[in-house]
C-alpha cells in the first residue's frame, strides 16, 4: 500500500467549519450537518420538533430533507440531488443487538424516485456521537475529495484528496491508517467509501467501514440498492470520515437505562442459547438458508426460472462455514450485536482482476449474494461466488442487481438475443463463471458489455429492443426488474403475498420490506386475499420502523424466544415487538405501544408514497410485475414444474388439461395468475388506505397525520381533493 | 387423509411428525408443529404419530434478508 503520509500531504483544505461539541439527549443531537459541495459551505441546520413527530430519525430525515431539497424534474445527476446518512434515535445503543444502523436516501439513477438502504458499520453511531443526527450531502465538487468530521474536536473539513485509491477495500484501509492516532484508535475511525465501477455504472453502493480489531482489517458492509455509490462518485466525493472517541454505553443519554440494560440481556440470553438450534447466524449468517431455499423450490436459479438445482449443495452453507468463513471472530457490525452475523472469509486468494494472487477479507457471504451471484447465474463454485461478492464490494456494485443483471444477460444470451458479436466475446451462458467475473471487471474499467450491464435490466431491455430487434414483450416478461430496480433473490411464483411483497412497495423490489413466502405458500396461513393484504400492511410497515429508528431487522426474527411457540401471532414475534417498544421508550421518553409502533411508520412510508408522486411514479402502473415473478413464461418453464401447474389448473380453474398443448396451459395460468395478482392490488391498496390508483387518501393521510400542507399540494395535482 | 397446514395430505399407517417433515421436505430449522391445536415438542417428532383426520399445522417462521 501506497505511504499514507504521502497521499494525506496532497490534501489541499478547501473548507473547515468549526463546531460546540454537545450530547445526545434522548436519543437525539437535536442537530443535522448540511453540505454543499459546488460552494465549499457547511452549516449546523436545527431539528424540528415536527420532524421529531412525524419523521423519527433514519429513513424518515432523509426522505424530507431530499424532499425539500429537490423539485420533480430533479434528475439523480443534477447538484441539488442528496445523499442524506442518519441513524436515528436508537441508533447508537450498545446494549440491544442490531442497533448501529446508517438509513441513506437519494433520488436513484436506476429509478428516478428516492431509494432508501439500510447499512451496517460504525458511521451512523459516529456521527451523531460527534453531534449529527443527520449529514445531508448537496452539490458536486469540482475535484475529488473526501469530508472529514472530526467527532472529538468539533471540526468538519472538505479536503482535495487526489491520490487516494477509489476501490472500497483499498480506500478504507488508506483512511482507517491516516486518521487513527494508534492502532488502538483505529476502531473509532468509520470511512464511507464507493468504488471504481460506481463511476461507470448506475448500481454503484456504498461502503461503510468498522474496523475489526481482531482481524486487523477495516471491514466492508454495503448500503446497496438503488445506485447511491453511482450519486457519490458522481458529486466526486471519494470518502465520509467520521472520527469519535469515546463510545460508551449510554452516549444516547436515554430516559430509563435500566430497561435497556435488561431487555438487552434477555435477547442477548436467547441468542446464545437458541441460534444454533435455530438459524445458526453466528456461523454463518444469512447465508444458512441457501440450500433450504433450494429445498422448498424457492432459490432462483437460471434468472428466476427454477426454484431448485441438483449443484446447489455445492455453494451450501456448510462448504463456505468449512472451507472459507473465519469463525469465532467478533462479527457484530455495531458494538453489542450478538448475533455477528457479519461473516469473513480471511486470506481468500483472488484469482482474476487487478488484485489478483493478494489475499484478502470477504465480508460474506450473504443469502442475497449466494443465490444472486450463484444460483441465479447458474454458477455453482463457492470461490467464484466469493470472488464475484469481493469484487462487487471493492468495485462498488450492488450484488444483487449484479446478480439479477447477469441472470437477465445469461437469459438473452441462451435466447439468441444477443451473442459474442454484442458483449465483446463474452460467452455468457449460465454457469460461465469467467464471463461473469470478466463483466464484473469491465464495469471497474468503465468498458465493454459491462458498461452495457451496469445500466441495469431496466435501460438494457430498451437497448436490446431498439438496436437487436428483441421481442420487447419477452423482455418485459423475464427482466427481473420493476420502477427500475432489480428483484432480489427470491422465487416469488408460487406466493402471491411475496409478488405483492416485492411489487407493491415504494422504493422498488426489495425483500426488507416484507417476506411472506412461508407464511404465504409453506404454512398457507393467509389464505384470503384480506388476510394477505394485512400481511402486506402490517409486515412492511413493521419493518419500516427499524428504518426510523437506526435499527437492523434481524435480530427481530432471526431469533425467535421460546415463548413464541405459544403466541397468539407468531409471525409477529410479539414478545421481540414488545422489546422495541420498550427500548424506543426507554430511549426516547415516549410512551408509544405497538400500535403506534405501526403508525409511526405508517406517516413515513405514505409520505415516500407521495414523493414517489411527485417524481411522476408511484401510480398503479408503476407498480406492475413482470410475469416471471408470478408465473411460468415459457414452455419450458412450466414443464419443469408440469404437474403443479396441471393440477392447479385443474383444481383451482376446472379446466381441462388433457390434450392442450403447453402454450395453451401457459396461456390460461397466466390469466388466472395476473388476474389474481390485480386483485391482491386492489386489496392491499385498500388496507393501505390508498385508492384503485396507488394514491394514499386524504382523509387517510388525515388519520395517520402525515396531512403536510406540501403532501397535500402534491396530490391535488394528481386529482385527489377529496 | 390429513390436513397439513389447511390442505389435504395422504395419511398412512405409522406416519411420524418426522417422517411428515421428510416427506414434504421442511427442513426449515424455525419450525413449529402443532397437533390438532396441541403443540409438539421437538424432541418428540420421532416418536409421535399422527392420527387418521389429524389437523396438523406446520408454522415455518419468517427468516431471511
Ligand atoms: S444482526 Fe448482523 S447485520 Fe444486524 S446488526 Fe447484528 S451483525 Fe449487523
Amino acid at each position: 500500500m501506497m505511504d499514507v503520509k504521502k497521499i494525506k500531504d496532497e490534501h489541499v483544505t478547501l473548507q473547515e467549519y468549526t463546531y460546540q461539541l454537545g450530547n445526545v439527549d434522548k436519543g437525539y443531537t437535536n442537530r443535522t450537518l448540511y453540505i454543499n459541495l459546488s460552494e465549499n459551505k457547511i452549516k449546523t441546520k436545527e431539528v424540528t420538533q415536527q420532524m421529531k413527530e412525524k419523521f423519527i430519525g433514519g429513513k424518515g430525515f432523509g426522505l424530507w430533507y431530499l424532499w425539500n431539497a429537490v423539485t420533480p424534474q430533479t434528475k439523480w445527476n443534477d447538484p441539488e440531488n442528496e445523499i442524506v446518512i442518519a441513524g436515528g434515535p436508537i441508533c447508537g445503543i450498545t446494549q440491544y443487538p442490531g442497533s448501529g444502523k446508517s438509513l441513506i436516501c437519494t433520488i436513484s439513477p436506476l429509478t428516478g424516485i428516492p431509494i432508501d438502504s439500510n447499512v451496517g458499520g460504525y458511521f451512523g453511531p459516529l456521527l451523531k456521537f460527534s453531534g449529527w443526527d443527520a449529514l445531508e450531502i448537496q452539490g458536486k465538487a469540482d475535484k475529488d475529495v473526501i469530508i472529514v468530521i472530526d467527532g472529538n474536536n468539533g471540526t468538519v473539513k472538505i479536503e482535495e484528496a487526489p491520490l487516494e485509491a477509489i476501490d472500497g477495500h483499498v480506500i478504507g484501509e488508506q483512511l482507517t491508517e491516516m486518521y487513527a492516532d494508534s492502532e488502538e484508535d483505529k476502531r473509532n475511525v468509520a470511512v464511507v467509501t464507493a468504488g471504481t465501477a460506481a463511476e461507470h455504472t448506475l448500481v454503484g453502493l456504498l461502503n461503510f467501514t468498522f474496523y475489526d480489531v481482531r482481524r486487523k482489517v477495516a471491514r466492508l458492509k454495503q448500503a446497496g440498492r438503488g445506485g447511491i455509490g453511482t450519486v457519490f462518485r458522481n458529486k466526486k466525493i471519494k470518502a465520509l470520515v467520521v472520527k469519535y472517541q469515546g463510545v460508551k454505553g449510554n452516549l444516547n443519554n436515554p430516559v430509563d437505562q435500566g430497561t435497556i440494560n435488561q431487555t438487552g440481556i434477555k435477547l442477548h440470553k436467547e441468542i446464545c442459547k437458541l441460534d444454533d438450534k435455530q438459524n445458526g447466524m453466528r456461523k454463518i449468517g444469512t447465508a444458512n438458508i441457501i440450500e433450504v431455499m433450494d429445498e422448498y423450490d424457492l432459490l432462483p436459479t437460471h434468472n428466476f426460472k427454477f426454484g431448485m438445482h441438483k449443484d446447489t449443495h455445492k455453494i451450501s452453507s456448510k462448504v463456505f462455514i468449512e472451507k472459507y468463513i473465519t469463525q469465532g471472530m467478533a462479527d457484530g457490525c455495531w458494538y453489542g450485536c450478538s448475533m455477528a452475523c457479519a461473516k469473513a472469509a480471511d486470506k481468500f486468494e483472488l484469482k482474476t482482476g487487478p488484485y489478483k494472487g493478494h489475499l484478502v477479507t470477504v465480508d460474506g457471504p450473504e443469502y442475497e449474494n449466494a443465490a444472486g451471484l450463484g444460483s441465479n447465474c447458474g454458477i455453482f463454485d463457492p470461490h467464484v461466488v466469493l470472488e464475484l461478492n469481493f469484487y462487487c464490494d471493492t468495485y462498488a456494485v450492488d450484488t444483487i442487481s449484479f446478480g439479477t443483471i447477469t441472470a437477465f444477460i445469461m437469459d438473452c444470451y441462451e435466447n439468441g438475443i444477443i451473442n459474442k458479436e454484442i458483449t465483446g466475446g463474452l460467452e455468457l451462458k449460465f454457469g460461465n463463471s469467467d464471463a461473469a467475473l470478466e463483466l464484473l471487471h469491465q464495469m471497474s474499467r468503465g468498458e465493454g458489455f459491462g458498461k452495457v450491464a451496469g445500466q441495469g435490466v431496466h435501460r438494457m431491455k430498451k437497448l436490446f429492443v431498439e438496436k437487436y430487434g428483441a421481442d420487447e414483450s419477452f423482455l418485459n416478461d423475464i427482466g427481473m426488474e420493476q420502477k427500475g430496480l432489480e428483484y432480489s433473490q427470491y422465487l416469488s411464483k408460487e406466493s402471491l403475498a411475496q409478488q405483492g411483497g416485492y411489487a407493491l412497495t415504494n422504493k422498488g423490489p426489495q425483500h426488507d420490506e416484507a417476506w411472506l413466502i412461508f407464511m404465504d405458500m409453506v404454512n398457507n396461513q393467509i389464505p384470503t386475499f384480506d388476510d394477505k393484504a394485512e400481511a402486506l400492511h402490517y409486515f412492511p410497515m413493521f419493518r419500516t420502523w427499524f428504518g426510523l429508528y437506526g435499527m437492523c431487522k434481524l435480530p427481530w426474527n432471526d431469533i425467535v424466544p421460546e415463548s413464541n411457540a405459544h403466541a397468539n401471532e407468531p409471525a409477529k414475534i410479539p414478545e421481540h415487538v414488545q422489546n422495541y417498544v420498550d427500548i424506543c421508550n426507554a430511549v426516547t421518553g415516549k410512551s408509544i405501544d405497538k400500535d403506534q409502533l405501526i403508525r409511526e411508520s405508517e406517516r413515513v412510508y405514505n409520505f415516500q408514497k407521495v414523493f414517489n408522486i411527485r417524481m411522476g411514479k408511484g401510480l398503479r402502473v408503476h407498480d406492475r410485475a413482470p410475469y416471471r415473478s408470478i408465473g411460468p413464461v415459457t414452455v419450458e418453464e412450466y414443464e419443469s414444474r408440469q404437474d403443479r401447474y396441471d393440477s392447479q389448473l385443474k383444481e383451482i380453474l376446472g379446466y381441462e388439461v388433457d390434450g392442450k398443448t403447453t402454450q395453451e396451459k401457459v396461456k390460461v395460468l397466466r390469466k388466472y395468475r395476473e388476474e389474481q395478482f390485480e386483485k391482491l392490488q386492489d386489496t392491499v391498496y385498500a388496507r393501505r388506505g390508498w385508492t384503485k390508483e396507488g394514491i394514499p387518501k386524504i382523509e387517510h393521510l388525515k388519520e395517520i397525520g402525515m396531512d403536510l400542507p406540501e403532501v397535500l399540494e402534491v396530490l391535488e395535482k394528481v386529482g385527489e381533493t377529496k | 387423509m390429513i390436513k397439513v397446514n389447511g390442505r389435504d395430505f395422504q395419511w398412512e399407517e405409522g406416519l411420524t411428525v418426522k417422517g411428515l417433515l421428510e416427506k414434504k421436505k421442511y427442513t426449515f430449522p424455525k419450525i413449529y408443529v402443532r397437533i390438532n391445536d396441541e403443540l409438539i415438542p421437538q424432541e418428540e417428532y420421532a416418536t409421535v404419530e399422527i392420527k387418521d383426520g389429524d389437523d396438523v399445522k406446520v408454522i415455518h417462521m419468517m427468516a431471511g434478508g
